[in-house]
């Protein structure tokens, strides 16, 4: 008896040094525990608090993953239009129609034999038979879609954590939600606006020859030449007015911003103003060589997201892969642009479907004003419990102390962010606590009544309050297990929070109080107990 | 000992017809808001209904009818600005109409930052939601409320009877349903902060059931003369002190938040203000009342086969 009775104090204590250590940096207010014992203990961190308590930006972004998959088709209507012309084959057309077909009209039935040829290296592609005999229609292959848009969704995560990465945000947390959401949590950010341009920005880097011959006044009537586009130039003049003038282009793009290698600010010596400049691969070094070469004489557009930034003339071939992006950037437009361009582009184009942020000042004020209330209520539930309960009512106390440092250890080394409704599930957590101990108190005073004996009244008052504990904190896990399953961010917290209270509360009511009683009745006969 | 109650001998079971027509306006309050939310006419906060607000701190008092002539001269005549105590501080809400795409927050810092020049602000929070969010959000709720319902009456149901199962589910409903219809009819805003509210009133509520039903378990099994209605009054008369120190207690904590933890919990406090008190009355006067009405009633539809019809 004596012997279990120290082991069971001996683990309580252990418990709470664990938790303790792991709240030691909260507390102390330092940013991480010095690694005392990094061989032994895992490192303690300062417990996250979520962004309705410090302040900061909660984005939650749709990729637009069609748009990825239109892309792809697109790309691979151009690949095979530039095979069939390797191998002679006359297509007299060749179109995406909705997300993922592709119809092909040849000039004359006999080249379909060739293109089925070609077809053979496209795995990835189905074919079905148009209603015209020189027709062929084709499709992705089952699967071939989704594969595409989850590959969108992952690469659109790791771009945007690339960005945030350079952009420098101390602990951004970008995870994906569902199948085509992704939520960015920026803490204690000061520039929102700057950070949701720096975020969904597609950044596709492309150069387009300029087509001179165009017609741009029927161009913006509507009547685009085919094989161009109309685009628009991002506005030049002086007065601080963005103008925006037309310009027609070449629908396909000469080299586009993957074969990047780096991105710069620099400021032009001549107008003194920030420029971005970039460098490409080696291969994308080659392509520019080629196509400078080629069009010497001619306008290349440089566009980003279908905006033209500048329109030089080609004066001579470029080689060394080297060019420069201008169009009268402030110094911080042309660093966020460099790290888009670093970063590279998003697959798809993401939409902002939600964005809440909350200003530092307004995380700080409910902190505090939630604390000092918290505290209050914690003191009056404690001198409620000592003063209707005397010196049990002290012994519960000081399980419902080792309850709450027990939960918040625990959540500070789960490294879970802390929120209020988190701090709710905390308050119902120590609620419930309470409840427990006043269970087992109120039980003990029944059996009191009774006439029983003080031993026999504790372990009486344990024995018949321990199912009805059990049922409450059981039923309360299964509505806990429900949110955390169903519900998002915020609801998940309390649903975490919740369940770890409820499950310490099961110990530390039901043995952590217990260890005292027992601990009592064993070194001195009692007969009478201060309940 | 110190005791609130000394030995009470309330019959709870004699008020039952009472507390059901009670209950019964307290749900239809709640079954309306559900529909007013269903329908779009309720006051849902921009996280469920998608909108923006913004609130902004200025450095001297602002006159809030200027502000809202700002707001209907750039086209935004529907939104509704509100001042805090002390006149510096403005929130703006435009519901889903005035603001379809991210981006208005913004629209409305450029019209205070052009139109009140003299008088700079910080920005202390926005929020913009895109109306696909809301949807979703209501229907991650309602999984949750419905899958919860499911486990509570299985696992009652195994520990105890199926019937105390669907009584505690009605009880816990019941309550939910309640302070929401209390919300709707203070106009208060329902934000994903007062579904928290709800839910964790769901979990006091249903602790308070449990506990009740545990000693009518209790004294079921140790019952001789006692028929089932006294069984259920000595049980709730029983825990009646436990259940007003636990809501006392719990109480304490609460009015504590309300009054000084700031206009963030206000509404969520209350609702559990709200919550604590309903979840008491009904492990009182709804959950053992159901069980009590259905044993009753199978009982006599037992002993007399043949009159079908018995009246409870």
């Amino acid at each position: 008896m004596k012997k279990t009775l120290s082991w069971k104090f001996l683990s309580l204590l252990v418990v709470t040094v664990i938790a303790g250590y792991y709240l030691f940096p909260t507390l102390s207010g330092r940013s991480s525990l010095p690694s005392l014992l990094p061989p032994l203990l895992p490192r303690a961190e300062r417990l996250n608090l979520g962004l309705d308590l410090q302040g900061g930006m909660h984005l939650v972004l749709e990729v637009v993953t069609e748009k990825a998959v239109e892309n792809t088709v697109d790309r691979l209507i151009a690949e095979l239009r530039r095979e069939a012309e390797k191998e002679n084959i006359p297509v007299e057309r060749m179109t995406r129609e909705g997300l993922d077909r592709i119809r092909i009209k040849l000039q004359a039935k006999e080249g379909l034999e060739g293109l089925r040829r070609i077809l053979k290296n496209y795995s990835n592609l189905q074919q079905s038979g148009g209603a015209d005999p020189a027709e062929l229609v084709l499709s992705l292959a089952p699967g071939e879609m989704k594969r595409l848009q989850e590959s969108a969704v992952r690469q659109s995560l790791e771009t945007i954590r690339n960005r945030v990465d350079q952009f420098g945000v101390a602990e951004p947390h970008i995870v994906q939600e569902g199948d085509q959401r992704i939520v960015v949590q920026l803490p204690g950010i000061k520039e929102p606006q700057r950070a949701i341009n720096l975020i969904g920005k597609t950044a596709l880097l492309e150069f387009k020859l300029v087509a001179e011959d165009a017609n741009v006044a029927e161009a913006v009537g509507g009547k685009v030449p085919e094989g161009d586009e109309l685009l628009y130039m991002r506005g030049t003049n002086e007065q601080e007015k963005t103008s925006k003038v037309p310009l027609v282009v070449q629908k396909r793009a000469v080299l586009t911003g993957d074969l990047l290698t780096s991105a710069q600010v620099q400021i032009n010596s001549q107008t003194n103003e920030p420029v971005v400049s970039i460098e490409f691969d080696r291969e994308g070094a080659r392509l520019f060589g080629e196509a400078t070469a080629a069009n010497v004489g001619r306008r290349l557009a440089v566009v980003l997201d279908d905006t033209v930034y500048s329109a030089p003339v080609i004066r001579e071939k470029i080689l060394g892969g080297k060019a420069q992006i201008s169009g009268r950037f402030t110094t911080e437009d042309a660093r966020d642009l460099a790290i888009v361009l670093r970063a590279g582009a998003l697959p798809a184009p993401v939409n902002i479907i939600s964005n809440l942020t909350v200003g530092p000042s307004l995380g700080l004020d409910s902190v505090e004003k939630g604390v000092r209330a918290a505290i209050l209520g914690g003191v009056l539930v404690i001198a409620f419990m000592a003063v209707y309960y005397k010196l049990s009512g002290v012994i519960a106390n000081l399980a419902l102390l080792l309850n709450l440092i027990w939960l918040v250890g625990a959540l500070a080394s789960l490294r879970a962010t802390l929120t209020l409704p988190g701090i709710a599930g905390i308050i119902l957590g120590i609620g419930m606590a309470v409840d427990s101990n006043v269970l087992i108190l109120e039980r003990i005073r029944e059996e009191l009544r009774l006439g029983k004996t003080v031993r026999s009244a504790i372990d009486g008052g344990y024995d018949k309050a321990f199912l009805t504990i059990i049922d409450s904190h059981v039923t309360t896990l299964i509505t806990a297990f429900a949110l955390f399953l169903f519900g998002t961010g915020p609801v998940k917290g309390f649903a975490v929070t919740l369940s770890l209270g409820v499950i310490f509360n099961l110990v530390t009511a039901l043995t952590g109080t217990r260890v005292v009683y027992d601990w009592m009745t064993q070194r001195w006969n009692l007969k009478t107990l201060s309940i | 000992m110190i005791e609130i109650l000394g030995k009470t001998r309330i019959d709870f079971v004699a008020w039952r017809r009472v507390a059901f027509v009670v209950s019964s306006v307290l749900c239809l309050l709640g079954i309306v808001s559900i529909i007013q939310i269903g329908r779009g006419a309720a006051n849902l906060g921009i996280d469920f209904a998608g909108g923006t607000s913004v609130q902004l701190k200025f450095s001297k008092s602002v006159d809030l009818s200027q502000v809202r002539a700002l707001l209907a001269e750039n086209g935004l005549k529907d939104s509704e600005p509100q001042q805090f105590a002390g006149g510096d501080r403005i929130m703006v809400r435009l519901k889903r109409a005035d603001s379809g795409q991210i981006g208005m927050a913004q629209r409305v810092q450029d019209i205070f930052s052009k139109g009140l020049p003299d008088n700079p602000f910080v920005v202390e929070g926005t929020n913009e939601v895109g109306p696909a969010i809301g949807k979703d959000l209501q229907k991650a709720a309602l999984w949750a409320i419905a899958i919860s319902m499911l486990g509570i009456i299985a696992y009652i149901a195994w520990r105890f009877e199926f019937k105390f199962g669907v009584a505690a589910a009605i009880a816990t409903l019941h309550d939910v349903l309640a302070v929401l219809g209390l919300f709707m009819l203070l106009n208060r805003e329902i934000t994903l902060l007062i579904v928290t509210a709800l839910l964790t009133l769901a979990g006091y509520s249903l602790t308070d059931t449990v506990v009740v039903f545990d000693r009518i378990r209790e004294n079921l099994r140790g019952r001789r003369k006692e028929s089932l209605g006294e069984v259920i009054n000595m049980s709730i008369n029983e825990v009646l002190s436990r259940t007003i120190v636990t809501s006392l207690t719990v109480l304490l904590v609460l009015l504590a938040l309300f009054v000084l933890g700031g206009e963030v919990l206000h509404d969520f406090s209350l609702a559990l203000i709200a919550g604590v008190c309903v979840g008491t009355y009904s492990s009182w006067f709804v959950a053992s009342p159901i069980v009590y009405e259905w044993r009753t009633w199978e009982r006599a539809k037992l002993q007399a086969p043949v009159k079908v019809k018995a009246k409870g």
